[in-house]
């Protein structure tokens, strides 16, 4: 047994437990991701790569079944109870009620139409938070059998795939595809996800900005550009964050959790 | 700048010395000294009068002239939508597009107009999107300005202080990619005195595409982005789809009308050479700008250019727009369709008149011997050798063709000549045939044949004496020799097409 399936079996132990025998990854099922460094394809002025301290991953996106549980138990997060400011009317739109998701938002079916505030109170209620975007870009680099497979043509084909798609068709359930090297599913092809800095990634609006702008004054080691023109896979999805408000729904955006390893220093 | 001004002031110094022939308006476009004042003159001051709404049509129609003589403030509503949409016959793209269409709606404001911008992304968008109006006057041209996310909305308001014909566009990261699946439209900034009326007005728009699959590779064919950066484009499209201008959906017109072409390039990458198949532009108003040059074949639109192109129509028949970069027009759909509809004018276009054979520099070489036959004609030393060789060569332009290099003809199609029980019959029937041609039934070595061979009258009473020489020496034929006096007198006998059987 390995270091990262030692690890996982670890986490699995400490916050799963009620593993099922067959399906979609139950409730609460992280991966643990071993820390390392990598370059990122957003331009960082302190450093050339990033580095990524060990944490631990929902397996998938948080289901439409996980959240109604949340908002079962959190009343101030049900559609019409939270105030606009955590997140705007449409918030849940495609659920049927309040209380009752119904046809068109399967219980196995990612949530999405939820806000950053709402996604951010979710993991907060497990003892966890929304994976940095440093976090999900290193997760999401990797395909079945590498870490880092986003030199690889056939990778940024199939995730440009996803985005040719139209979204006119219902979502997968979770975990129908293939799980990534760490185990993970969904990184790509399914939903867009929060992250929990996504609002400090501060790519400029019009992205054709070639030099510093004033951006930059209000982050001061954040992104300011992009560093691999030709990862278009990875920047339409920061361009997607970087268009949002945290209060904002779309009909296509969901989210994961993330938390520090037991034993470790968050 | 100073190398590509250069030119350009050339260019307009020429001009400047035609404009005597020119009418007043003309004069006052073509004179390099009388420039618009560009964007320093373009303020007409505050808007005036109650807000207006913007007509906005989809390809390939085009908004009513503004008609406006005074600067309003006009709203414009544009949406955006991704779509799923044919690309090519079976081929489906999912296009990201201004208004539902590629190109998007054309939008038509006048010079001074105040144009607040609405753009909203429908909420099943997956994408965020913006816009950038070549129009604008400002940083980013209203991108930054517009960044909107699915299922929100977003407003400018900008001043149109230069007139012409412009190129908008996505302009959200990766912007080739937006720009590559289709979004992109024209605006045109109405002149304060309006554009030269036509009688019709036409929006034409061309865009490269890359798909994962080859050229007409059914299904749903996702973005290629290796195609797209090193700009080898799958399809090369006026208006978004191969036969989007074709067919039933050709742009129509009638002879003796004016029809003008907003002619846009949304690329993203190729530059288009632009050409009307059958027309020659009267005037063309080149990058969309205020000149216009005349009597033009092709015009160069850059990728995120534009070009107004007028002409009128004198012939009736189908005019087709092109890539002059040809292999884009018939190998990837670069190709549209203009009909016009009203009598023929021969006086200007005849169409076919006459149909012959030509058989060019091969006569040169060959015709040798037939040379020499006509000289030994004229001295009477004329031999049955001399008459072969002569008929041979003249055979081979002539007859060959059908009849084939060895006689044998095609079977059921062309009757041999090759041991011909119907040439053998009676050897006078050739010298009909090859004056008066042949049509209906013959039965040659007992096999039927029903075709037509054209009057080769073209040839003189040497010429078909030789061939008939010749042809009755070869290929075990009887060994006849046929005199210029006997077709000289079978032409004068004259007749109807030589008899069938």
């Amino acid at each position: 047994m390995d270091t990262r399936a030692l690890l996982a079996a670890i986490v699995a132990a400490a916050v799963g437990g009620a593993a099922l025998a067959a399906g979609a990854p139950p409730a609460g099922d992280y991966v643990a991701i071993p820390g390392g460094s990598f370059k990122s394809v957003l331009k960082y002025e302190d450093s050339d790569r990033v580095g990524v301290k060990p944490f631990a991953i929902m397996r998938r996106p948080v289901t439409n079944a996980e959240f109604l549980a949340f908002v079962k138990a959190n009343p101030e997060w049900q559609r019409g109870r939270v105030p606009v400011l955590f997140a705007e009317s449409r918030y849940l739109q495609s659920w049927q009620g309040a209380l009752l998701p119904g046809r068109n938002a399967q219980a196995q079916q990612p949530v999405v139409d939820v806000s950053w505030f709402a996604a951010q109170a979710y993991c907060e209620a497990q003892g966890a938070r929304l994976p940095t975007w440093s976090e999900w870009e290193y997760v999401a680099a990797a395909d079945a059998t590498r870490r880092d497979a986003r030199r690889d043509p056939a990778w940024r084909e199939q995730i440009l795939g996803w985005y040719s798609r139209p979204s006119t068709t219902p979502l997968a359930p979770v975990a129908s595809g293939r799980a990534n090297v760490y185990g993970v599913h969904d990184m790509h092809g399914l939903v867009w996800e929060w992250t929990e800095d996504y609002a400090s990634m501060l790519v400029s609006s019009d992205s054709r900005d070639q030099k510093a702008t004033d951006r930059m004054k209000f982050c001061g080691a954040g992104a300011i550009a992009t560093d691999d023109k030709e990862n278009y896979a990875v920047l339409m999805r920061i361009a997607m964050l970087s268009a949002l408000e945290g209060a904002d729904i779309t009909a296509n955006l969901g989210f994961r959790c993330a938390k520090p390893l037991p034993g470790k220093q968050p | 700048m100073r190398i590509a001004l250069l030119p350009l002031l050339i260019a307009t110094a020429l001009l400047g010395a035609c404009v005597k022939v020119e009418s007043d308006g003309a004069k006052k476009a073509a004179d390099a000294s009388a420039d618009s004042g560009g964007s320093a003159s373009g303020d007409f001051g505050p808007p005036q009068g109650e807000p207006v709404k913007a007509v906005l049509t989809s390809p390939p129609n085009v908004p009513p002239a503004t008609g406006r003589t005074a600067p309003a403030k006009v709203i414009v509503e544009l949406e955006v939508r991704e779509v799923e949409k044919e690309i090519s016959e079976g081929v489906t793209y999912t296009f990201w597009t201004f208004g539902g269409t590629v190109p998007g709606s054309f939008i038509r404001v006048r010079q001074g107009d105040t144009v607040e911008f609405h753009l909203t992304n429908h909420p099943s968008s997956k994408m965020p999107h913006n816009i950038d109006l070549h129009g604008v006057t400002g940083p980013g041209g209203g991108a930054a300005s517009t960044f909107t996310a699915p299922g929100h909305g977003s407003q400018f308001t900008f001043k149109a202080l230069n007139a012409g014909l412009y190129v908008y566009h996505c302009a959200t990261a990766p912007v080739g990619m937006h720009v590559a699946n289709g979004m992109y439209g024209l605006i045109l900034v109405e002149p304060p005195e309006g554009m030269p009326k036509v009688d019709r007005e036409y929006y034409v728009m061309q865009g490269d595409f890359y798909t994962t699959g080859k050229y007409r590779e059914k299904g749903l064919q996702p973005f290629d982005m290796e195609k797209a950066i090193i700009e080898q484009p799958t399809y090369v499209l006026f208006n978004g789809a191969e036969g989007a201008l074709t067919g039933d959906k050709a742009l129509p017109a009638k002879v003796g009308e004016s029809v003008r072409l907003y002619v846009g390039n949304g690329g993203p990458n190729l530059v288009s050479s632009f050409h009307v198949i059958g027309e020659i532009f009267d005037k063309v108003w080149f990058e969309g700008g205020t000149k216009y040059q005349e009597n033009v074949q092709t015009t160069l639109i850059p990728s995120g250019g534009a070009a107004i192109a007028d002409f009128r129509l004198e012939v009736p028949g189908t005019y087709i727009l092109v890539d002059h970069s040809i292999f884009r027009a018939f190998n990837k759909g670069a190709l549209a369709m203009l009909k016009a509809e009203g009598p023929e004018n021969k006086a200007i276009y005849s169409g076919k008149e006459v149909d012959y054979t030509y058989v060019g520099d091969r006569a040169a070489a060959d015709l040798k011997p037939v040379a020499a036959a006509s000289a030994a004609a004229a001295t009477g030393t004329l031999t049955k050798e001399q008459q072969i060789k002569a008929g041979e060569a003249l055979f081979a332009g002539t007859c060959s063709t059908c009849h084939q290099p060895n006689g044998a003809g095609l079977p059921g199609v062309f009757p041999p000549l090759a041991k011909s029980d119907w040439l053998a019959k009676d050897p006078t029937k050739g010298i009909g045939v090859v004056l008066r041609g042949l049509t209906g039934k013959v039965t040659v070595n007992g096999q039927e044949y029903n075709s037509v061979m054209p009057p080769m009258s073209q040839l003189n009473d040497d010429e078909v004496a030789n061939i008939l020489t010749y042809v009755h020496n070869s290929w075990g034929n009887d060994g006849k020799q046929v005199t210029a006096a006997e077709v000289a007198a079978q032409r004068k006998a004259g007749g109807a097409v030589a008899e069938m059987h």
